[in-house]
């Protein structure tokens, strides 16, 4: 078989790999319309994005995760890079990349052992309460996704209210850009 | 630096620009606009229909070769240009539209007559821009033709507040700009580019197939030394066509669904092919995963994304097509002289197109789509500027009408829009006056935009409309012979309405005929015409066109309906 017929067989789910994909972006209205308008006409499946300025006034950080086979990636890639107001794309290494997601988590919490069990919980993973009410505690934690679920998994038979996480915010290491 | 309003920095940033014609029609959001018209150096063309004005700059661009400028006012004018910007976006095609809006202040307030125009076109786009402020108008129109005809060209829309339109401010028209996240590739990687040429020669039965690219980028003479110096027969899409002169020696014409019959064979028996600006539509190359099997396959296009798109490549050579081909060739001549023309690969040509020659049946009729095509071929001047509407008629002019001066032709491939192609030459006839222009027609499309006949009529624009009248949606009603069992459903137009008496009730010119004849006749008067002319010719309506890929099967599944 060649390698033009490999490429287009079709593609199994085991393809897929998490990738993290960092755009800089300018920095104006209708940027992130247009993002997200590209990755919903192409069909791109999204894990997760994030917009946020940097330390370039005019630019802004946009930091995409998503589970994709390579052809895919190329292809987000390239028509990410084709926007106009898309000034840069890379996708990260995430073995030289420093990433993390931060997350909100209010559970269900009424009788001591349980509030006791949690707060332990939180302190084994590096979570800070944040509230603490008569019902329910909400913790704050931060770290990779992985940790995060972790967590969540860990907490969920207490009953989780409400929860909220950020998407993944991602910098290479070191002097890497 | 110099105070004006917005409206008058637009039509002094167009006229900057070199238009000399703008296609539109006016409303309530764009009345500064054309009060500044007045004044302006330019050409208005008042157009029936938004669409038409969008079909105009296109058709005026693809024959400039330059961006083609219309106007609408908000809402309903701004979202009648939609079917003609997505026309111009799935082919490649810059144009600028430039569109009034409602006031700032009104902007979201569901005001009369506001629709968010840069939302519904964002998909359909190359690039929009919505100044706030009058002094940012010079930089957005220079900006805009920049991007809508750089690297692969494209549609740009201008959404302009009226009270934008109307405010002054100290304009500054700047010479050059810098667009930060955007800048094409031109020159190519000169290491793909050997690949490319080791590839090649090593190749024992290569074909190029070239596309709109070439057409866009005027690369013509380029094509043709390489193809000349390697021998290498040329196929093309249908967005291709006429990239190359199709009676020249190494010609094969279009592929794809309705391409013709050698050219999809030889296709098939390569073992390389050179894809010169052309994105491996599903109408070119039938199935993805079966075409090119086992060939190398080189990739030349000026857009990145293209690669690997569809199709898997061996070599992938990104920039402007005129200048890889001149590189191409220039390490190819290093490495060999011209080559023989006498050998397998070229003879295995000539048999294929003298098999179906012989093979393909004519329609049994004294006046058939084929023939009367190859008397409009047979008459018309080599320079004269053809284009189509869409249907059957499209197809037929594909595979029957050769075009011999390169970058002559051209029709809505990519979209298939019906009703683009009378006003597109209209517009390819403002580009070029002192060449006849024919749109060659199918009575449904017509209809769509046969409202731009008194555009033709009054601003002078006289071009040909050879219409293939089967009083039919002639392509639906073929699928529904062959894949439906011959129920027909809503394709039957029952004599309506009389062409003679349409073109007459606008000053322009109807001739029916009836035999080959009168048609002959016809495209002489009409050719003489300082008036639109319609020719009607009867078609019957169960003529079908062939060669037919079926959608979802491979070129080697054609039928060629012999
Ligand atoms: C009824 C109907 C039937 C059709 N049947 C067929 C058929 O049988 N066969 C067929 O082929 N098509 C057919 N089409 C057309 C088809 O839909 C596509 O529009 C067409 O195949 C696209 O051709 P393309 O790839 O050459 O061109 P385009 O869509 O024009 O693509 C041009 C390519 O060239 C690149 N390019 C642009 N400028 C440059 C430059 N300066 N340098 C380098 N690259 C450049 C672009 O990036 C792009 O990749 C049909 C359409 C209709 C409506
Ligand atoms: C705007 C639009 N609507 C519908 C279609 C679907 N369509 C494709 S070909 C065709 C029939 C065209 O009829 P006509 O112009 O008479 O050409 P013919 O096929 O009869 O030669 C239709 C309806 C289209 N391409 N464009
Ligand atoms: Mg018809």
């Amino acid at each position: 078989m060649s390698a033009a017929s490999a490429a287009t067989a079709p593609v199994m789910e085991s393809d897929r790999s998490w990738y993290i994909i960092t755009a800089l972006v300018e920095n104006k209205p209708g940027v992130l319309f247009r993002v997200t308008n590209l990755f919903r006409a192409r069909n791109f499946n999204i894990e997760s994005i994030t917009v946020g300025s940097t330390e370039q006034q005019d630019l802004s950080r946009m930091t995409i995760t998503t589970n994709s086979d390579e052809r895919t990636l190329d292809q987000l890639v390239k028509q990410l890079r084709k926007l106009i107001d898309v000034v840069e794309v890379k996708v990260l290494d995430t073995e030289r990349t420093v990433y993390r997601e931060l997350a909100l988590i209010k559970m269900k919490a009424v009788d001591p052992t349980t509030r006791s069990e949690i707060i332990n919980y939180a302190s084994i993973f590096r979570a800070n309460i944040l509230d603490i009410g008569k019902e329910t505690i909400t913790v704050e934690i931060t770290g990779t996704p992985d940790k995060i679920d972790a967590f969540k998994n860990l907490v969920q038979h207490y009953g989780i209210a409400q929860l909220a996480r950020t998407g993944v915010l991602a910098l290479p290491r070191g002097s890497g850009t | 630096m110099v105070e004006m309003t917005g409206a008058k920095a637009l039509i002094h940033a167009l006229e900057k620009e070199g238009v000399d014609v703008v296609f539109g029609l006016p409303g309530g959001a764009n009345l500064p606009i054309y009060d500044a018209l007045v004044d302006a150096n330019l050409r208005h063309i008042l157009v029936r229909h938004e669409q038409s004005a969008a079909h105009m700059a296109d058709g005026y661009a693809r024959i400039k070769r330059k961006a083609g400028v219309c106007f609408a006012t908000s809402g309903p004018g701004a979202t009648n240009l939609i079917t003609g910007i997505a026309t111009a976006y799935a082919d490649s095609s810059p144009i600028v539209a430039v569109t009034g809006q409602v006031p700032l202040a009104m902007i979201g307030k569901d005001a009369f007559q506001e629709t968010d125009i840069i939302g519904v076109a964002n998909p359909c786009t190359k690039y929009s821009f919505q100044p706030r402020s009058a002094g940012e108008i010079p930089e957005v129109i220079k900006k805009s033709f920049y991007i809508a005809e750089s690297g692969r060209p494209g549609p740009v829309l201008v959404d302009i507040p009226k009270d934008v339109q109307q405010a002054t401010a100290e304009m500054k028209f700047p010479d050059l700009i810098k667009v930060r996240g955007y800048s094409p590739v031109i020159d190519a990687d000169l290491s793909e580019i050997g690949k490319a040429a080791d590839i090649l020669l090593k190749a024992e039965r290569p074909i190029i197939m070239a596309g709109g690219g070439v057409i866009l980028s005027g690369a013509f003479s380029e094509l043709q030394a390489l193809a000349e110096l390697l021998m290498i027969p040329v196929v093309t899409t249908f967005k291709g066509k006429g990239a190359f002169p199709e009676n020249h020696q190494l010609a094969m014409g279009p592929i794809g669904m309705h391409g013709h019959a050698e050219a999809n064979k030889i296709v098939i028996e390569a073992d390389c092919i050179v894809a010169i600006g052309a994105r491996f539509s599903d109408r070119s190359v039938g199935k993805f995963d079966e075409f090119g099997k086992g060939m190398s396959v080189i990739h030349m296009d000026v857009d990145p994304a293209e690669i690997g798109k569809n199709k898997s490549v061996d070599a992938a050579v990104v920039g402007d097509v005129k200048s890889s081909l001149r590189s191409l060739v220039k390490m190819l001549s290093k490495r060999i002289t011209k080559r023989d023309p006498d050998n397998p690969w070229l003879k295995r040509r000539k048999e294929l197109i003298t098999y179906y020659a012989e093979t393909l049946k004519d329609y049994p009729r004294e006046i058939t789509a084929k023939k009367s095509l190859k008397k409009l071929r047979e008459i018309l001047p080599a320079q004269a500027i053809v284009t189509t509407e869409v249907g059957q008629c499209q197809m037929w002019a594909s595979l029957h009408f050769d075009v011999i001066s390169p970058g002559t032709f051209f029709s809505s491939t990519g979209l298939g829009t019906m009703g683009f192609g009378f006003p597109a030459s209209i517009g390819a006839k403002a580009a070029r006056p002192d060449v006849p222009v024919v749109d060659i027609a199918g009575d449904g499309s017509f209809n769509m935009t046969e409202n731009s006949l008194a555009v033709s009529v009054l601003d002078n624009l006289p071009v040909i409309v050879f219409l293939m009248n089967n009083y039919m949606l002639g392509m639906v009603a073929q699928w529904q012979r062959t894949f439906y069992d011959r129920r027909y459903s809503g394709v039957e137009q029952h004599n309506c309405p009389d062409y003679v008496k349409i073109a007459e009730a606008y000053g322009a010119q109807g001739i029916r005929v009836q035999s080959m004849q009168e048609l002959e006749k016809g495209i002489k008067i009409a050719l003489k015409s300082d008036v639109a002319t319609i020719i009607d010719i009867p078609i019957d309506p169960n003529e079908d066109v062939y060669p037919f890929v079926a959608p979802g099967t491979g070129l080697k599944d054609m039928i060629t309906g012999a």
